[in-house]
């Protein structure tokens, strides 16, 4: 009993917490680079070729490039919108705006399965037909209260005599948002495309719904899992997936601090 | 002031927030090259008079002329005025030359030029060679000096200044003081200066526009505005002021006989906006108008009195004496070359005035 007690509990708990969480995704890249079919102990050998094969399917290189389109679509879309209204409500006082604000954020917190389903069901009553882009439409709402999140929180930081000075110079009110705005509230911009290029690229349940004959990434995994030979290349893909995510979110954060640091002078952001 | 067209001139200005009246019917000249002040407490207004002549807020009605053009509609970008905003608003993504050649850039002046005219700027406000730093490897003051080079580089036709000084400490904001008013003297531009702090407003302007309420409350320059206050108010924002009850014993035009409690019988000049209530007056004495009487010394006009509370200021030490008669103790400011530190409280003291340094003071509040 003395032993027990003696015992630290935080620190086991952070380690089973790690092993819980990280452990089977070491065990991705691993079983990638495995000769066995089966993803199970004993390794068998070490191979590439589910990586070579991988290469030389063109369904999923074709799924690859429909989610790098669709993420590049939707962050830079939800970024636009989200600018403008996060500008808006930080800025102005007009009413509506506690509701308006609501609406936008409403996203985040109903069941995605119960809003993609009513999509689906509206725009076949409309009668659009399902494509990438109703993909794109609907990953954009389902996007946009995260890219609010972050630039709400960067534009409440911003001072707004920078912009009356800009005026006062002489420069228009596009030029100061141009020259002075963007420039200023560039790290949270930067953090609003990331965050919802990753939420798309990896988000599964409207693209499921929403697209037609062809599918992104996650939808193209999820139609594989069903054939047990297929398994090993769709390790292989999220090894790699899950690699480039990494170097993506590492090269954002460093070039978010650098602009960030640009701009920690008295005065602009957390002034 | 010379007899020329004004630089700025404010026509019933007024502008309402709401049922609030930020301002209300204000009408200001100012002359050009003048350094002009807008002094008030928080919330009379002065800002919101500036922010109108710089163009970032509109009357609700009236009209501001500068240099002889209605600009009242004309926005903020197309006006001749450049502003020293009170947070300095340096962008912080650009370094020193960059924010003050910002203005620049829309004139197209060529790079040689443009440079010229940075490189100007910042001789002019004795930061050369500090272009290439970035807003936040700078100190207080230098910020201070770059948003001003970043206004004076535009050349405007009027330099507005928020607060200038506010965010400086004592000593560097006595220092930035004596600056300013050399660079405006050099330059010749016409400065308009808000501040809440009087001795600022004393120091630098050539005149001042006292503000209460959305209104001004008088104009004049420093020495009249402090020496000769029109209300209680005025009087009371610019410094210390001992206020005392007097009697109207005659009146002729604008020269009233006051007998003033425990002063005597003065002749003062009647402030416009005075009236007299029931023969009462506010008249008042500022506490550097009174002198301790020391040994033997006399004066034509003395009154004796108690010291009841003191407080030392190094340089000076101020003094609070009871007189009998009067309801309040008067407070004297004394430097401290004769002793004025070494009177102790309840030690008997005499007092010389002058009555012209008495003042009649309108005082709608007064009972």
């Amino acid at each position: 009993m003395r032993l027990l007690s003696r015992i630290r509990w935080l620190p086991v708990y952070l380690g089973a917490f790690m092993v819980f969480l990280y452990f089977p995704i070491l065990l991705l890249p691993l079983f990638s680079f495995n000769t066995g079919v089966v993803a199970a102990f004993p390794l068998k050998g070490f191979t590439t070729r589910w990586y070579v094969q991988l290469f030389d399917n063109q369904v999923m290189l074709g799924a690859a490039w429909n989610s790098l389109m669709v993420g590049l679509a939707v962050s830079i879309t939800s970024t636009v919108l989200a600018i403008c209204a996060a500008r808006a409500i930080t800025r102005y006082k007009f009413p509506g705006q506690k509701p308006a604000t609501g609406l936008i954020m409403a996203p985040l917190f109903l069941p995605e399965i119960i809003v993609a389903v009513s999509m689906l069901l509206v725009l076949l009553q409309i009668g659009i037909q399902l494509s990438l882009l109703t993909v794109i439409l609907g990953q954009i709402v389902f996007c946009l209260p995260y890219s609010m999140s972050v630039l709400i929180a960067g534009f409440e930081g911003f001072d707004r005599s920078l912009e009356e000075a800009s005026l006062d110079l002489g420069e228009t009110a596009m030029g100061t948002f141009r020259r002075v705005t963007l420039p200023v509230v560039a790290p949270a911009i930067l953090s609003s495309l990331l965050v919802s290029f990753t939420i798309s690229l990896d988000e599964f349940l409207l693209a499921f719904f929403l697209s037609g004959t062809e599918t992104t990434l996650p939808v193209y995994i999820w139609g594989q899992l069903r054939f047990a030979a297929k398994l090993p290349e769709v390790l292989a893909l999220g090894s790699l997936m899950m690699t480039a995510s990494v170097i993506l979110l590492t090269v954002a954060e460093i070039v978010r601090r650098r602009a960030e640091k640009r701009v920690m002078a008295r005065g602009g952001p957390n002034a | 002031m010379p007899d020329v067209k004004p630089m700025i001139e404010i026509r019933n200005v007024s502008r309402h927030f709401g049922t609030f009246r930020a301002l209300d019917q204000i009408n200001l000249d100012v002359a050009a090259g003048e350094f002009f002040s807008l002094l008030g407490p928080s919330g009379c207004g002065k800002t919101t008079l500036l922010r109108m002549l710089a163009g970032l807020d509109t009357p609700t009605s009236g009209t501001i002329s500068i240099d002889g053009a209605d600009c009242t509609e004309v926005r903020a970008n197309q006006r001749p005025t450049n502003m020293v905003f009170q947070s300095y608003a340096i962008f912080p993504h650009l370094n020193v030359a960059e924010n003050v050649a910002y203005g620049l850039k829309r004139m197209r002046l060529g790079r040689v030029e443009e440079a010229r005219r940075v490189d100007e700027a910042l001789e002019m406000v004795r930061l050369p060679g500090f272009g290439a730093r970035k807003g936040n490897e700078l100190s207080g003051g230098q910020r201070q000096r770059v948003a001003l080079a970043r206004a004076l580089v535009m050349r405007p036709k009027v330099l507005l200044l928020d607060e200038p000084l506010s965010a400086l400490d004592k000593k560097l904001r006595e220092e930035m003081q004596t600056e300013l008013r050399t660079l405006q003297q050099s330059v010749g531009i016409t400065f308009v200066l808000v501040t809440h702090d009087q001795y600022e407003a004393l120091a630098l302007s050539d005149r001042i526009a006292v503000m209460f309420g959305g209104q001004i409350a008088q104009v004049a320059s420093p020495m009249e505005i402090y020496q000769r206050p029109t209300t209680r108010k005025v009087a009371d924002f610019l410094g210390g002021m001992n206020f005392l009850r007097g009697r109207i014993a005659a009146e002729a035009g604008a020269a009233l006989t006051v007998e003033t409690e425990r002063f005597g019988t003065a002749t003062l000049t009647k402030p416009p906006g005075f009236t007299a209530s029931g023969g009462r007056a506010t008249v008042g004495i500022r506490p550097e108008r009174l002198r301790v009487l020391w040994d033997g010394e006399r004066a034509e006009h003395e009154l004796t009195g108690r010291i009841a509370n003191r407080a030392y200021f190094g340089e000076t030490t101020s003094l609070s004496v009871a007189i009998d008669g009067l309801e309040a103790p008067l407070s004297i400011v004394e430097t401290n070359t004769f002793g004025a530190d070494e009177l102790n409280i309840g030690a008997e003291v005499r007092l010389a005035f002058d009555p012209e340094a008495l003042v009649l003071m309108a005082d709608p509040d007064a009972r």
